[in-house]
């Protein structure tokens, strides 16, 4: 049965508005070297890779192939994985199972994007349906302003609230070196900045970013080899359930007992798993693909952190800051860096880092349990947990 | 590897254009087909991987078009973007992790619904290589004629793949291109690419297929005769064609090394029993035959001229009619993973080889075949 | 549900996704286009390790991962590796007039090969191993067509 496996490397580029430096290849490898320098590995360890990010986003068609000079895939196998603004946690999760399998020991991880080489919402529209969605509505900001006046209609949330969870992300990025953006915000300034789609202001949504992470995940034998702590996989989990633009908003109606079931069933899942049953008191850091300052409010409750209606008050409380019970996105997350791409593999990049103490100024005190999640496509939920400790069997 | 089986297959008709059927209409039928032949209802199937491409579904997160189709609401999901045997490989993986008792892998295609030569251009780097004009036919034609000039292999022996596979297919009920050639007529037809003929090419085609695989303890539970997974392995060359000797089948060798060890097969020759391999083009199908070992470099165009990949021979190749006879990129690699279970179980009807024991299939991914997937699927655990 | 189908015309919507890119050459590749564009020289790049020199240029050796820490001037002619005619081309992709030549051609003092166009050939005039030479374009921009195709090499080789 399946191996324990863990986070030994992790490499990422400074996030940032456009690299023209760079070509897509050699912005991958700048992420691939410094995870496998961090790993203390060579390109002659890795027995496969797994990459990702969205085509239209390029217009490079065969990633995988495409990108082997850079990937260090050469002569080695390689495999694709797109899901949209889940796939850098897709990748994350099929280097976790190419390990777990037992078929290979350490595999590379990669997501990137250089959404300055295209449009980014022109190439998002073409995720919606043809016929039904792409001539009348899509795109990924009018769809989340849909799911936020949905959300303060159910639990009275203020712009407010939200432009509380975009300060606080923006403030912690002034820690992280490799954030994109790095600007002190206030709350009056996000609830003054333009809007783009009620009630979505430009101080809500995350940047278009250029950028690329690296993890090398390990088997339990090759993990002791390694010069880092290991940070090991507890366990995954995901929901891709919508295939239409309207679904989420029809089917996840109240009266059927789910406000956002992908991520409700997917950290349900997990946590039975693996043994949460508190989330706020177990999970010691969370980094979140918050798309949007509104999924802080709505997503605390959906990964059970507080109860339906009480994510404003939870964030309000200063519990998700850093110093609170448990910090949400100590590297100020997608919102201020967002190569899609690469943004959900950061997410487990920043948890592995945080659970070995290499968090630099971002870092949160004795971290345990950290908690990744990824988001996109139609409402869709990737969640993965990472601990300090080895765990005694596999969840997979 | 612990034991893992194949114990569901479902393939559509493969067609020029399948007009009346979206995406989403074909995985429902193809995951239909794999639910019934396996015996199972779409809640024993564990979690899900769906197979497509963003650029050929004209789509930014091609899967989405068919959550519903492929039944994977409430279920772990994921997507591959490449070859359905890439796809398959992934939906193995999760299974061997011990998380999940049964995946289903489904994998669609409309070639009809874009351009293929416009696609393919895409695969091409956009600085150095795509505004050249190069797509999948010209690309290939350069690796036919450094393979065909450093081994003398001929345009004859090329032809006698097409005319062999074109035959096969008339056996084949979901085959698009059932066609009775002569060597001469495939000789006489047009020039695309020199060395290519229109006749050395696979045609554009819609289609969709499934599969499902279940670990030895689910496996056993179900009335299906499970096909056993043997070795399965994959490997990429470098991208540029400049970069590669295009004559080599280097990334292939190595794959299919790895999947014979685990499979514990050390005479490929001797110990298989019939071949699924990707022959888009005519000459593909022995240089990859080469490339997976059962003759020596160069020698693959004797071997087809020698009838021993033919339906009776010592090692029928394509007895589904292969690539040539039908073409839906990406669901054309788990279409020779299905051929393959079909023909182990004995359900291959009219085309049925005897005594199929071992068979292996292969896919591709890239420009001539720089990334390969290498399965070997067998009667017994 | 495909009963109506018989006499029903299917619908069929035509479209186009459009999404403009602009693709970064880097610096590598920056300055390859450059030396193109205003001296007509290829440039590639060596491998600090194994000393292989890559003609695509490239920031790292794929093989070794070292840096291709120098540049190496090439020269305009080479021979070629492997080559096509092609005789039917979709008509947004063919850059020349049909019927035109792709080659792999490996230039003078590069370990590699890269695909250019061939023209001015005539019908069975190309052959594996023979010279060709670049023939530049007068306008130049900074782009791979700033080289307009190979042709065989006129004169002793």
């Amino acid at each position: 049965m399946g191996k324990r496996v863990a986070v030994v490397g992790v490499g990422m580029t400074k996030q940032r508005s456009s690299r023209p430096d760079v070509n897509g290849q050699e912005l991958i490898n700048e992420a691939v070297r410094m995870a496998l320098d961090d790993a203390g590995m060579t390109r002659r360890d890795i027995d496969a890779v797994v990459i990702g990010n969205m085509d239209h986003f390029e217009g490079i068609n065969y990633v995988d192939t495409w990108s082997v000079d850079g990937s260090g895939a050469l002569m080695k196998p390689i495999m694709k994985l797109t899901t949209g603004g889940t796939t850098g946690s897709t990748v994350a999760m099929a280097a976790y199972y190419h390990v777990a399998s037992g078929l290979f020991d350490r595999v590379l991880a990669i997501g990137w994007e250089k959404n300055s080489e295209s449009d980014t919402t022109g190439a998002i529209i073409t995720a919606f349906d043809p016929f039904w969605d792409r001539p009348i509505f899509a795109g990924a900001v009018a769809g989340l302003a849909l799911e936020a006046t949905q959300y303060m209609h159910l639990t009275g949330a203020t712009e407010e609230d939200a432009a509380y969870v975009a300060v606080r992300d923006r403030t912690h990025a002034l820690n992280n070196p490799y954030a994109h953006l790095h600007i002190n915000l206030t709350i009056d300034d996000v609830l003054k900045s333009p809007y783009l789609s009620w009630p979505v202001k430009m101080g809500d949504m995350c940047p278009r970013t250029d950028g690329a992470c690296a993890v090398v995940f390990a088997s339990e034998n090759a993990a002791e080899d390694s010069p880092q702590k290991p940070a090991w996989v507890l366990g995954v989990a995901d929901r891709h359930l919508w295939a239409y633009t309207s679904d989420p908003y029809v089917n996840q109606a109240i009266e059927n007992g789910w406000w956002f079931p992908a991520m409700e069933w997917s950290a349900r899942e997990l946590y039975d798993k693996v043994g949460i049953t508190d989330p706020l008191e177990q999970i010691d850091v969370a980094e979140l693909y918050l798309p949007y300052s509104f999924a802080g409010l709505r997503y605390m409750e959906a990964l059970g952190f507080c109860g339906r209606g009480e994510g404003p008050a939870l964030v309000r409380s200063g519990a998700t800051d850093m110093g609170g019970k448990c910090p949400v996105n100590p590297s100020g997350g997608p919102l201020c860096s967002n190569a899609i791409g690469a943004t959900g593999l950061i997410r487990v990049a920043e948890c592995a880092w945080q659970i070995q103490g290499r968090a630099g100024d971002r870092q949160v005190p004795e971290v345990k349990v950290a908690l990744a999640t990824g988001f996109g496509g139609c409402f869709w939920s990737d969640i993965l947990l990472f601990g300090a400790e080895k765990p005694e069997k596999v969840r997979g | 590897m612990e034991p893992v089986a194949i114990v569901g297959v479902g393939m559509t008709e493969m067609r020029r254009e399948r007009k009346a059927d979206g995406y989403a209409d074909l995985v429902y039928e193809a995951t239909r087909k794999a639910l019934d032949d396996a015996g199972m209802e779409i809640a024993e199937v564990d979690n899900v991987i769906t197979v497509s491409n963003d650029f050929f579904d004209g789509r930014t997160i091609s899967s989405m078009a068919v959550q519903d189709a492929c039944g994977s609401f409430d279920k772990n999901v994921s997507t591959v973007e490449g070859d359905g045997t890439f796809g398959a490989a992934y939906g193995l993986m999760r299974i061997l992790s011990g998380s999940f008792g049964t995946t289903l892998v489904c994998v669609h295609h409309k070639g009809s619904e874009s351009q293929m030569p416009l696609i393919t251009n895409a695969m091409f780097d956009p600085l150095y290589e795509r505004f050249l004009g190069i797509e999948a036919v010209s690309s290939s034609a350069l690796q036919a004629r450094a393979y065909m000039e450093k081994y003398g292999i001929t345009e004859e022996q090329c032809a006698l793949v097409s005319v062999k596979n074109h035959r096969n297919a008339f056996a084949n009920p979901v085959a698009q291109l059932p066609l009775e050639l002569t060597v001469e007529q495939v000789l006489a037809s047009p020039y695309i690419a020199d060395p290519i003929k229109l006749l050395d090419c696979c045609p554009v085609s819609d289609g969709a297929s499934a599969v499902i695989l279940a670990s030895e303890e689910r496996a056993k539970k179900l009335a299906a005769k499970p096909v056993w997974v043997k070795g399965v392995a994959y490997c990429s060359d470098a991208y540029h064609l400049g970069d590669r000797d295009l004559s080599d089948v280097r990334a292939l060798e190595e794959a299919a090394r790895k999947a014979y060890a685990m499979a514990g097969i050390g005479d490929p020759a001797r110990e298989v029993d019939l071949v699924e391999l990707y022959d888009a083009f005519t000459y593909m199908e022995l240089m990859w035959l080469e490339g997976l070992g059962f003759c020596a470099r160069g020698e693959g165009g004797k071997l087809t001229a020698s009838g021993d990949t033919a339906p009776g021979g010592r090692l029928p190749v394509n007895v589904s009619g292969g690539c040539l006879s039908g073409n839906p990129v990406l669901v054309a690699g788990l279409n020779r993973v299905i051929e393959c279970v079909l023909q182990v179980r004995g359900d291959a009807g009219e085309r049925q080889v005897d005594g199929v024991r071992t068979a292996v299939a292969h896919g591709i991914n890239g420009p001539c075949g720089q990334s390969h997937c290498v399965w070997v699927l067998g009667g017994e655990k | 549900m495909g009963d109506w189908r018989e006499d029903q015309e299917l619908v069929v919507m035509e479209g186009r996704i459009k999404v403009p890119y602009r693709w970064f050459a880097g610096e590598v590749g920056t300055r390859y286009f450059e030396s193109l564009r205003d001296e007509r020289k290829f440039l590639g790049t060596k491998c600090g390790a194994c000393g292989k020199v890559y003609h695509i240029p490239r920031r790292n050796c794929p093989d070794c991962f070292a840096e291709c820490s120098e540049w190496v001037e090439l020269g305009s002619a080479g021979t070629l590796e492997t080559y096509t005619v092609v005789r039917r081309q979709h008509p947004q992709l063919a850059p020349l007039p049909l019927p035109y030549g792709y080659g792999v051609i490996r230039l003078d003092g590069a370990d590699t090969g890269f695909l250019h166009l061939l023209y001015e050939f005539e019908e069975g005039g190309l052959a594996t191993g023979m010279r060709v030479e670049a023939v530049f374009a007068d306008e130049r921009e900074g782009r791979i067509l700033d080289v307009r195709y190979f042709r065989p090499t006129k004169g002793v080789s």
